[in-house]
């Protein structure tokens, strides 16, 4: 059966006041049925814009300047306006970080929830569409929906919103949810609430999901495969529970043992030195080599590909032998 | 309890956000009534920071930790309750005789993007506050003072004559620790020092402050809302929820036998690098308004192990036989 | 060197270099303050040198017109002296006065907004409320009332020696409310975050805060206001002018020129009242342009017109 969403060498640039810039460059990466991907990386690493990308959503200056989003066989960076509108917010939805983002909030839960059934399925009458709110509002566990349909954002807690959010992400039952940090504002004990509750409804209805995060701890909990990325390129990717313990890429290295940990109470962190480059002043070759321990002459020249690594994650790094560079 | 940095005795801190008498102003029972709406952030916190050590407050959102460390801090005056410095209270010290206290112990922010003027070159930000507490200081030893500041915190003192918005913010933030360093302080409150910034760069800041911390002495009160970067540097941990004081214990003792449910209920949500999901405490319900406190602990609404004395009488601060301290009638009466 | 750097990397700079209009405008208005100051090198005559007026030149239209001379380009008045040299001296007089009263309404509303949106409290209320009433009657009522008990107290010639100050106060004091509330706007802000903690936490006094640490970032919305202040009390100083409250016609503004010449108009004497119109126009017109630019540079929502 084919992918659910293949991702072929993605590039984004932004075309901005001091010249162009390259956002990410050579994102592939593919995502099965029902199948968790998470997208890690630092801010400014370039996860937040590849995900936008997927459902054509780059703000102004940015742009998608090669590569395909195949989903379902279909060409979504070439698709017209009108198609990317009847897939995106149906086949495939956002959740974003801050839930007040997609809520209006002047209008209640009810009726901006049937307003987004209407859009994509204008044959339901308004009982119908009532139904299915209230269903998938049952769905992320919130308690007595039919109070809650009549109720402004305003009056729900910050975890309460962001379970809405995804009722509403639901409602066209997509196959694809792209949740970006979507706990991060939260609590850790709502945090692990919802990591539960997306966890549960991919599990049972069969949805993909790309989690978009910087945290690795909840990206190693949910997701069965991860795509580590550094300055706009995937650097490692591999089945999560293998990245988390023997990470290939010096830089996945340095990420996880940079975080504390229990066993190592109150001794230095192991802590990866300088920061990562902006989009304007990228380094030659490998964009993580003025921070690496490994570094060699060929870093300062030439880009990694991805390739398999000693134990079958995939890493761009030029430690790993060039003959294993095809996939 | 003489030997202590920093105590803190029944400090109660509430906000009145009632606005203006018009707005005070209600109709209820047949007549007009004024009154006021408070926020009850902190509410009778007692404990004690030793020289040298690192005290976290942790809890979620809301919870009232902030508004602690600010209150310590002199930033908001107590509405109750008394902070003695070596000894000497200075909860109620005009601005001039806290001066002396104002270099001992300072103050880490949590936004490195706001707690630095914008406007204000790197070399004024940390010029004002040492020349403001050593006037006597000649132009050479102010030089002197920031440059090894500069150095200590990790920065190139060359960078000195820049604006803020020319670094990024693990350099900022590090400026922000050079700032609060150069008074020379025993103390340093640092309110979420590291949530704001990305993993790799909050390695090299916990790196930094821990090295500070063996260099100069320093004890801190380290308030955060990760649990496992709490875990990794501090030596007592106090838990808060809305606006309690509800465990106070050693850290190892806290992450691995935590006793209060709400502690057991927080600690089971951490997020564990390849540990699986779920199997954490479900709490029912919401975090109730400090507005609204309930009565009795204020935990009981959510609490599995909640019963009538719950519910009714508010439970202090209990030593247990381990040395830690649990605000829990559960675990007093062996319940829990 | 780095400050002309910096400056040249700002985003100021990047917009303003595209932006035609605002080009336009700064030349025009350079242009229009130079011979404001320079007026006694630019101007051919002096209009307040009763030697060189000549009565027998009134009235005359300007040279490109039927019966017009070069010697003077723009025509004379009706008292015959030269529209040109009155007009760039007239100028002179309207960018003093409104230079002069948004000084003094800026120190007075910068001063007291700050010290309100500190502190809060009583100080603020009792400003603001201040504010609320100042705003809710016209300060042309206000001026009008004024003037005329100061001409009736000091007599009408007296008053021509003392207008241009007391233009000043009168416009300066009608209108510091405006930068009271924009600079409370912005302290209020700024007060929140963790620098001015930090300044606290450094136990500096809180003068030493307002004044070292919060001035500072406020001087955007103050330089945005400012130039739609100028312009405004330009037009202010024009208006009592020519409702003949203003400056006197021996040492006239463009406001008293304009009303000056009002009465010959439909004697076909056109130029005396629409030249010093036009040129009003077109000085207050590149000011507004360029507060239009700046408040779009700047956060556009710190001040809404």
């Amino acid at each position: 059966m084919a992918k659910l969403l293949e991702v072929r060498d993605l590039v984004i640039r932004f075309g901005l006041r001091t010249g162009e810039v390259t956002a990410t460059s050579g994102v592939s990466f593919s995502l099965d049925r029902g199948e968790r991907l998470g997208l890690v990386g630092e801010s400014g690493a370039g996860k937040s814009v590849t995900g936008f990308s997927i459902i054509n959503l780059i703000s102004k200056p940015g742009y998608i300047a090669s590569g395909e989003v195949n989903f379902n066989g279909e060409n979504l960076a070439r698709v017209s306006p009108e198609r990317m509108r009847q897939i995106r917010g149906n086949r495939i939805s956002m959740i974003f970080q801050d839930p007040m983002m997609t809520l209006n909030p002047v209008l209640t839960i009810g009726t901006q929830m049937t307003e987004v059934l209407h859009r994509h399925r204008p044959e339901l009458s308004r009982e119908q569409a009532r139904d299915i709110a209230l269903d998938k509002l049952r769905k992320v566990h919130i308690p007595s929906p039919e109070k809650r349909l009549e109720q402004y954002p305003h009056e729900f807690s910050g975890g309460m919103r962001q379970r809405i959010i995804i009722a509403i992400a639901l409602l066209t039952d997509p196959e694809l949810i792209i949740a970006d940090e979507p706990t991060t504002a939260l609590d850790v004990t709502i945090q692990a609430e919802i990591m539960d509750l997306l966890m549960e409804l991919c599990e049972k209805d069969g949805m993909g999901l790309i989690l978009i995060t910087h945290d690795l701890a909840v990206v190693s909990q949910v997701t069965q495969n991860i795509a580590v990325m550094y300055a706009g390129r995937i650097v490692e990717k591999g089945p999560t529970s293998r990245v988390i313990a023997q990470p290939q890429h010096p830089y996945t290295r340095g990420l996880i043992a940079a975080l504390p940990q229990s066993s190592r109470h109150g001794e230095r962190l192991n802590q990866i030195p300088g920061m990562m480059p902006t989009l304007k002043d990228m380094p030659p070759g490998c964009a993580f080599n003025p921070r690496c321990p490994h570094v060699m002459e060929i870093c300062h020249r030439q880009i990694p590909a991805l390739r398999p690594g000693s134990n079958g994650n995939m890493a761009a790094c030029h430690l790993y032998p060039e003959e294993n560079a095809h996939e | 309890m003489s030997e202590s940095l920093l105590s803190v005795r029944n400090l109660t801190r509430h906000f009145d956000i009632s606005g203006g008498l018009l707005d005070q102003i209600r109709f209820s029972g047949g007549r007009f009534h004024r009154q006021k709406t408070l926020v009850r952030a902190v509410n009778n916190i007692s404990f004690d920071i030793l020289p040298g050590e690192t005290f976290s407050v942790v809890g979620e959102s809301g919870c009232g930790k902030s508004t602690l460390g600010r209150t310590i801090m002199g930033l908001y005056a107590p509405n109750a309750g008394e902070i003695h410095y070596r000894g000497d209270r200075i909860d109620n010290l005009d601005p001039r005789s806290l001066l002396p206290y104002r270099r001992k112990m300072q103050m880490v922010f949590q936004d490195p993007y706001a707690s630095l003027n914008p406007r204000k070159t790197i070399r004024q930000t940390l010029e004002a506050p040492l020349r403001y507490h050593n006037p006597k200081l000649s132009n050479g030893e102010v030089q002197d003072r920031i440059e090894e500041v500069m150095l200590q915190v990790g920065s190139d003192p060359q960078w000195i004559s820049r604006l803020p918005h020319e670094f990024s913010g693990g350099q900022r933030q590090r400026i922000s620790i050079a700032r609060a360093l150069i008074v020379d302080p025993e103390f340093i409150v640092a309110d979420e020092p590291i949530s704001a910034l990305d993993v790799s760069i909050q390695a090299q800041i916990l790196n930094l402050m821990m090295d500070l911390q063996q260099q100069r002495g320093l004890a801190y009160l380290f308030v955060a809302h990760d649990l496992s970067v709490v875990e990794h540097i501090s030596d007592r941990v106090g838990v808060m929820y809305l606006g309690t004081m509800c465990e106070l214990a050693e850290t190892a003792a806290l992450f691995e036998n935590p006793r209060h449910p709400y502690t057991r209920a927080l600690m089971s949500a951490i997020p564990r690098l390849g540990g699986g999901p779920g199997g954490h405490v479900r709490l029912r319900g919401e975090v109730p308004t400090p507005i609204n406190l309930p009565s009795g602990c204020v935990f009981h609404g959510r609490c599995p192990h909640a019963n009538d004395r719950c519910r009714v009488e508010i439970p202090g601060l209990r030593r247990l036989d381990d040395g830690r301290q649990v605000a829990c009638h559960g675990v007093e009466e062996g319940r829990i | 060197m780095s400050r002309l750097q910096t400056f040249r990397d700002s985003y100021l700079w990047y917009s303003f270099r595209r932006d035609k209009v605002a080009i336009a405008s700064l030349v025009v208005l350079v242009l229009l303050v130079l011979m404001a100051v320079f007026a006694p090198l630019i101007a051919p005559y002096n209009p307040y040198d009763p030697e060189m007026i000549d009565i027998m030149n009134s009235e005359i239209p300007p040279a490109w017109e039927d019966g017009g001379t070069t010697a003077f380009l723009l025509g004379t008045d009706s008292q015959g002296r030269d529209m040109l040299s009155t007009m760039i001296y007239g100028m002179r007089i309207s960018i003093l006065i409104g230079i002069g009263a948004v000084a003094l309404q800026a120190v007075l509303g910068v001063l007291i907004g700050l010290f309100a949106g500190y502190h809060g409290g009583r100080l603020d209320a009792f400003f603001m409320r201040a504010a609320d009433v100042q705003l809710s009657f016209s300060y042309l009522m206000v001026a009008i009332f004024l003037s005329a008990i100061l001409q009736a107290v000091v007599g009408v010639a007296r008053f021509g020696e003392i207008a241009i100050p007391f233009l000043i106060l009168v416009i300066g004091f009608s209108q510091w409310p405006q930068y009271a509330r924009t600079v409370r706007a912005s302290v209020l802000a700024e007060r929140r975050k963790e620098y001015v903690e930090a300044a606290r936490v450094a136990g500096f006094p809180s003068h030493r805060i307002i004044l070292g640490q919060i001035f500072p970032n406020t001087l955007s919305p103050i330089l945005v206001l400012s130039t739609i202040q100028v312009a405004n009390a330009v037009m202010s100083e024009a208006a009592l002018s020519f409702l003949g409250l203003g400056m006197p016609i021996d040492r006239p503004s463009l406001g008293s020129l304009i009303n000056s010449g009002f009465e010959f108009i439909f004697s076909g004497a056109w130029w005396i009242t629409v030249l010093p119109g036009v040129l009003l126009v077109i000085l207050v017109l590149s000011i507004n342009l360029l507060g239009d630019f700046l408040r779009d540079v700047f956060n556009p929502k710190l001040y809404k017109g």
